[in-house]
């Protein structure tokens, strides 16, 4: 009996907390209006959430591009099709590790830094305070960082994706003599720019609402103390890669299992 | 001013308030006294409309604040201030930004006359001088000062403070309470004080409710509650540390409860 209970008390928490997540994107999109009309709100909170992630982006995206070229000419060359690496490095960066890899990366840089700051704001009372002064932290808190993520990270995306290929082109093509014309040439004419480039930035445009969203939503619904606040932190990194994973598989079977 | 009637309301299985109704008026010091988790931060948060009593109302001048549209909502909370434990100060803008913030927010003034009106809200606090520093700057007295400062930004009619003696060294509480006197009466405004400290509270309150265990438990003048017949008031107003409530926690007989290991 006992099983049963808990296992219906645990459903009921979790559909009560998508219910209120529910209701808290709604209020988020209503205050987009607010948010327009503020651009200095939303600008400060693009340095916060995007500028300050540029770094780690750039950084790991050419690490990422250099191993790939590694792999990419080790494995190919079993075959003697060092010539396609151009092909394998870019097609994987734009759909897959570009879109993926950057919204892990946010989750754990600005996500986590999202949901402190707002978990913070409500233990201290800052958040209630506002709304004691008439003034909806919905819309000049929360609102701002949600659209400065949901701007962000797909830029961001494209960035790690870009700068990959460079690593990519630095560890084959510099390191490991493969044809510089055949790197480029090759994937100039194999990537399409709808199937793999248009498709991969909708996939980043769906992790960066799926991240700032978890984000916000966990800092606001936190419990307001200490062990509150870090719980909710944790949760955010660990929830918002689960649905990273999840919906990258689903967008993949989506786009590209029907070929 | 405002008026409470029959205001129930529960947390969890827990009744905070069972069927009160009380009283606030116009231009007094009200004083919401109480032991430690009676609810009294909890009536604040109703009276200013952040949460939901289960039943009963809340009018403040005539309105029910319960039954308004976020907006009413929004515009009658301009007509009051509120001063939080923690102050709430906004920790990335300057004191002189907090105070301004409001005043910004709710209206088109030049900012030229927004610094005439920060000074002056800094000055009635002593605080002209800490404008230009953090809130991470500030002591706990001052901090309390700054959102002091910023609850009467906008000139609202009434103000409430959620324990503002708490925490505090003799000289800020001094300070403190003298504010709260003087600001209620060149202000002419309504003030709600919810404490716990019998003796600052006394000595400026015009009227004060005793609430425990989500009723209330005595009322009047401090000096018809020093002159109480109820038992539990006299506890609570000469802080006894025994009475009708007991010292001990409820528990199991000391003896059997000692000796319960040997049993075993």
């Amino acid at each position: 009996m006992n099983i049963f209970q808990s296992l219906g008390q645990s459903t009921l928490k979790a559909l009560a907390k998508l219910g209120r997540s529910s209701l808290f994107f709604i209020s988020l999109l209503m205050a987009l209006g607010y948010t327009l009309k503020r651009p200095n709100l939303l600008i400060k909170q693009l340095y916060n959430v995007g500028v300050l992630t540029f770094w780690l982006i750039c950084i790991s995206g050419l690490f990422v591009g250099m191993v790939l070229g590694l792999q990419g000419v080790y494995t190919l060359s079993t075959f003697g099709a060092e010539s396609s690496l151009g092909i394998m490095v870019a097609a994987s960066l734009v759909r897959e590790l570009g879109p993926v890899v950057s919204a892990l990366l946010f989750a754990g840089r600005a996500g986590s830094a999202l949901t402190a700051e707002v978990g913070l704001m409500k233990a201290t009372e800052q958040l209630s305070g506002m709304e004691m002064m008439a003034i909806d932290p919905l819309k000049y808190i929360i609102a701002p960082r949600f659209f400065a993520g949901f701007i962000s990270l797909p830029l961001l995306a494209a960035l790690f994706s870009a700068i990959g290929i460079i690593g990519g082109h630095l560890a084959g093509v510099e390191l490991l003599n493969v044809d510089a014309g055949a790197y480029w040439s090759q994937m100039q004419s194999s990537i399409d720019f709808y199937d793999d480039i248009v498709n991969g930035i909708i996939k980043s445009i769906i992790f960066a609402w799926l991240v700032s969203w978890i984000a916000l939503f966990e800092g606001y619904d936190a419990l307001p103390t200490s062990a509150g606040i870090s719980r909710a932190t944790t949760r955010t990194v660990v929830n918002s890669a689960f649905a990273i994973l999840l919906f990258d598989f689903l967008l993949t079977a989506l786009m590209f299992g029907a070929n | 001013m405002i008026s409470i009637r029959n205001l129930t309301f529960s947390h969890g299985n827990r009744k905070i308030f069972d069927n009160i109704s009380l009283d606030i008026m116009p231009h007094k010091i009200t004083a919401i006294m109480g032991p430690s988790g009676t609810g009294k931060t909890t009536l604040l948060k109703l009276i200013g409309g952040q949460i939901k009593p289960d039943s009963g109302t809340i009018l403040i001048d005539q309105e029910n604040v319960h039954a308004l549209s976020r907006n009413k909502l929004f515009t009658l909370r301009k007509k009051m201030g509120m001063l939080f434990q923690s102050g709430a100060l906004l920790t990335d803008m300057s004191v002189y930004d907090n105070i301004a913030f409001p005043i910004r927010e709710h209206t088109k003034l030049p900012e030229s006359m927004i610094r005439t009106l920060v000074l002056m809200k800094l000055n009635a606090v002593g605080l002209r001088g800490a404008r230009d520093l953090m809130p991470s700057e500030l002591s706990g007295g001052m901090a309390r000062r700054v959102a002091m400062a910023r609850a009467l930004a906008l000139d609202p009619n009434m103000i409430m403070y959620d324990e503002p003696f708490t925490g505090q060294d003799p000289i800020s509480l001094g300070i403190l309470v003298k504010l709260i006197q003087t600001l209620n009466q060149t202000l002419d405004l309504t003030s709600i004080v919810v404490s716990h400290d019998v003796q600052e509270t006394a000595e400026i309150a015009d009227y004060i409710y005793l609430l425990s265990e989500g009723k209330i438990a005595g009322q009047g003048t401090p000096e018809e509650l020093s002159h109480s017949k109820s038992a539990w008031v006299q506890q609570f107003m000469q802080a006894k540390a025994d009475g009708p409530v007991p010292f001990h926690y409820p528990a199991n007989d000391f003896t059997t409860d000692l000796l319960a290991n040997t049993q075993q």
